[in-house]
C-alpha cells in the first residue's frame, strides 16, 4: 500500500493573537501573513523558502498572493480542499504532504485565516428576500444556521443509543478546563462548571450554549518538509504518521437524505487513517477532535472506535478526557469551544505541540497524537502525528 | 391553513434556475407532493437531482406520493439566527420519512403546542402552508401528527 507515514515532518507551528469576533485590528490577509511569518520563525527557516500553500473551506487568501506578499524565491503548489466547513483541516495537511512527497514542493505551508467580524459570522441566516436551490427546502422551515443544520443528527444519534445529555456536557468542560492553562485561549480566565451549563440557554436542543463553537478573528500556519529534513529545525521533530479524506459517497445526498445520518461521517475512514498509520484507537496518548459542536465529537470518538456506541454515558466523562492523566486526554488547547475557532487548524497546531511537549497541556510523553476534523460535513479528514520513536 | 408556522420575513422559497425542483414547488401550490422517481429503476431520490443515483438513468420524473410520513428526526430551536425569528420563541423542525417513497426524507415544521415532547418514529401528516400574499406565492410542506 502507498502510504504518506513518516514522510513529512512538521517544522514550525504558529499563529496570530485569537479575537472574539469583530476584536482583531488587522484585516485577515494580514492575520494570514503574520501566522505564517510566525510559522516560519517558529521553524528558524525565511519565508523565501516557503514554495507551497494549502488551506480548506474557502479561504480567502489566495497563495498567488500570499506568495508575492511573503516574498517566496517560488510558488510551486497551492491547494484548496473542497467543502466547506471544517472538514478539511486534516486534509489540508494530507494535500501538503502528499505533495511533497511526490516532489511538486518542498516546503509548503498549511495555513487558515478567519475574520468572522469583518466578513459576515456562521451562525447567523442569510438576509435575503428569496432562495433557491437545495436551501430552498430548509431555510423557511427556519433551518439555516450550522447548529440547526447538524442537531438533527445529534438527536438522531442519542436516540438510536440512549446517550444523556451529560455526555455532552463532559466535552464541554474538558475543553474550558484546558483553556484555564492556555494563555492563547479566548476563554482563558473563564472556566466552566456543570452547573453553569446546565443553566445556560438552549441554542437548539440538544446543544446549550457551550455545546457550540466559538466565532472569532485570527489565523494559524504551520510548515511541513520532507522527513529527511527533520532535524534541520529547532523543535523536537514531529512526524505526520497518516492523513485521509472523504466520506460515504452519499454524504452530500442533498436535503439531510444521506443514508448514514446520525454519522460525524467518518465510518469509512477511520480504518483508512488507522491502516496508514499503523496504529489502532488504543495507541493515542491524545486525541484533537473538532468541536463545531459537541455531538460531532461524540459520534467522532465512537466511529474511531474509542468507545463502542452504546457505551457513551459510561465512556464521556469529564476526567477521561483532561490532561495530564486522562485516559484519553482531549482538545488539549482549550479547541474550538474555549481556544479559538480556527476553523480546526488550531487543533493541528496543538497535536504538533503534544509531540514536540510545548503544549500548555502536556500530556507527558506524547508519541501518538490524533486529529479529527469537521465532523458531520463531507468530505471530512482526520491524520495522526508521532514522534521519532514512532517511526 | 390560516396562520403561517413561523413568523413572516424568512427567505422564500423560489424554484431553482436550472428547473430541477419546479415541479415540487408547483406541485404544493396545487397541495400535491411530488417526489423525484426513476422510470428505469423505480426508484426514489430525494432532493432532486440530474440522474437516478440508483441506476444512473435519467429517465426521471416526479410521482404524487401521500402525505403519510414519520418522524425520523427533529431539534427544537431556541436560538433565532435570523432577525424575523426575534420574537419567536422556540418552534420544531422535523425530518419526515416517507415509507411510500423509498423512506426519502423531507423537511418541515412540526404544527402545535413547540414545547411538546416529540418521538422518533411517530406518525405524521403533511399540511399544506399556503403564502397567497408573497410575490412570488409559495407554499411550504408542513406536518401534524397523526390522530
Amino acid at each position: 500500500m502507498k502510504t504518506l507515514r513518516g514522510s513529512v515532518a512538521v517544522a514550525g507551528v504558529g499563529e496570530t493573537a485569537y479575537y472574539k469576533r469583530g476584536d482583531a485590528p488587522d484585516a485577515e490577509a494580514k492575520l494570514a501573513l503574520t501566522a505564517i511569518l510566525a510559522a516560519c520563525e517558529d521553524a528558524g527557516i525565511s519565508p523565501r523558502d516557503v514554495d507551497g500553500f494549502a488551506s480548506f473551506s474557502n479561504d480567502r487568501n489566495d497563495p498567488s498572493r500570499l506568495s508575492a506578499a511573503l516574498g517566496c524565491r517560488e510558488l510551486r503548489f497551492s491547494s484548496m480542499q473542497w467543502g466547506g466547513g471544517g472538514g478539511g483541516g486534516s486534509a489540508a495537511v494530507a494535500n501538503a504532504a502528499a505533495a511533497i512527497a511526490g516532489g511538486l514542493a518542498e516546503c509548503v505551508v498549511v495555513f487558515r485565516a478567519l475574520a468572522q467580524g469583518q466578513f459576515g459570522r456562521f451562525g447567523q441566516g442569510p438576509r435575503r428576500n428569496t432562495i433557491a436551490g437545495e436551501f430552498a427546502h430548509t431555510i423557511p422551515y427556519g433551518l439555516m444556521s450550522p447548529a440547526q443544520m447538524f442537531a438533527m443528527k445529534v438527536v438522531r444519534f442519542m436516540h438510536d443509543h440512549g446517550v444523556h445529555q451529560e455526555a455532552l456536557r463532559a466535552i464541554s468542560l474538558a475543553a474550558y478546563h484546558h483553556a484555564q492553562n492556555n494563555p492563547r485561549a479566548v476563554m482563558y480566565g473563564r472556566p466552566l462548571d456543570e452547573a453553569t451549563y446546565d443553566a445556560s440557554r438552549w441554542i437548539v436542543e440538544p446543544f446549550h450554549l457551550y455545546d457550540c463553537c466559538l466565532e472569532n478573528d485570527g489565523a494559524a500556519a504551520m510548515v511541513l518538509v520532507s522527513a529527511e529534513r527533520a532535524a534541520e529545525f529547532p523543535h523536537k521533530p514531529c512526524y505526520l504518521l497518516g492523513a485521509v479524506a472523504g466520506s460515504h459517497h452519499r454524504a452530500g445526498a442533498p436535503v439531510h437524505n444521506t443514508p448514514e445520518y446520525a454519522s460525524s461521517s467518518f465510518p469509512t475512514l477511520a480504518p483508512r487513517l488507522y491502516e496508514m498509520a499503523g496504529i489502532g484507537p488504543q495507541d493515542v496518548d491524545v486525541l484533537q477532535s473538532y468541536e463545531n459542536f459537541t455531538g460531532g465529537v461524540l459520534m467522532s470518538i465512537v466511529e474511531h472506535g474509542f468507545c463502542a456506541p452504546d457505551a457513551c454515558n459510561e465512556f464521556f466523562v469529564k476526567e477521561r478526557f483532561l490532561a495530564p492523566g486522562g485516559d484519553l486526554p482531549l482538545n488539549t488547547s482549550g479547541g474550538n469551544l474555549a481556544e479559538c475557532y480556527m476553523h480546526g487548524l488550531g487543533l493541528v497546531i496543538e497535536a504538533v505541540r503534544q509531540i514536540r511537549g510545548d503544549s500548555s497541556n502536556p500530556v507527558p510523553d506524547a508519541a501518538v497524537s490524533m486529529i479529527i476534523s469537521g465532523p458531520m460535513v463531507t468530505p471530512v479528514s482526520c491524520c495522526v502525528f508521532g514522534s521519532e520513536a514512532t517511526l | 391553513m390560516s396562520q403561517p408556522y413561523l413568523a413572516e420575513g424568512l427567505p422564500q422559497p423560489v424554484p431553482a434556475p436550472d428547473g430541477l425542483d419546479a415541479p415540487f414547488w408547483a406541485g404544493l401550490a396545487e397541495e400535491k407532493i411530488l417526489i423525484q422517481h426513476c422510470h428505469s429503476c423505480q426508484g426514489w431520490q430525494w432532493g432532486p437531482e440530474w440522474i437516478c443515483h440508483h441506476c444512473r438513468s435519467d429517465n426521471l420524473g416526479f410521482e404524487e406520493v401521500s402525505g403519510e410520513g414519520r418522524i425520523y428526526s427533529y431539534e427544537r430551536v431556541w436560538h433565532p439566527v435570523h432577525p424575523a425569528l426575534k420574537d419567536q420563541g422556540p418552534y420544531l423542525i422535523v425530518l419526515v420519512s416517507l415509507p411510500q417513497a423509498g423512506d426519502v426524507r423531507l423537511v418541515g415544521n412540526l404544527l402545535g403546542d413547540p414545547e411538546q415532547t416529540v418521538e422518533i418514529g411517530a406518525p405524521v401528516r403533511a399540511v399544506f402552508e399556503h403564502h397567497p400574499q408573497a410575490d412570488p406565492p409559495f407554499t411550504l410542506l408542513q406536518w401534524q401528527l397523526t390522530a
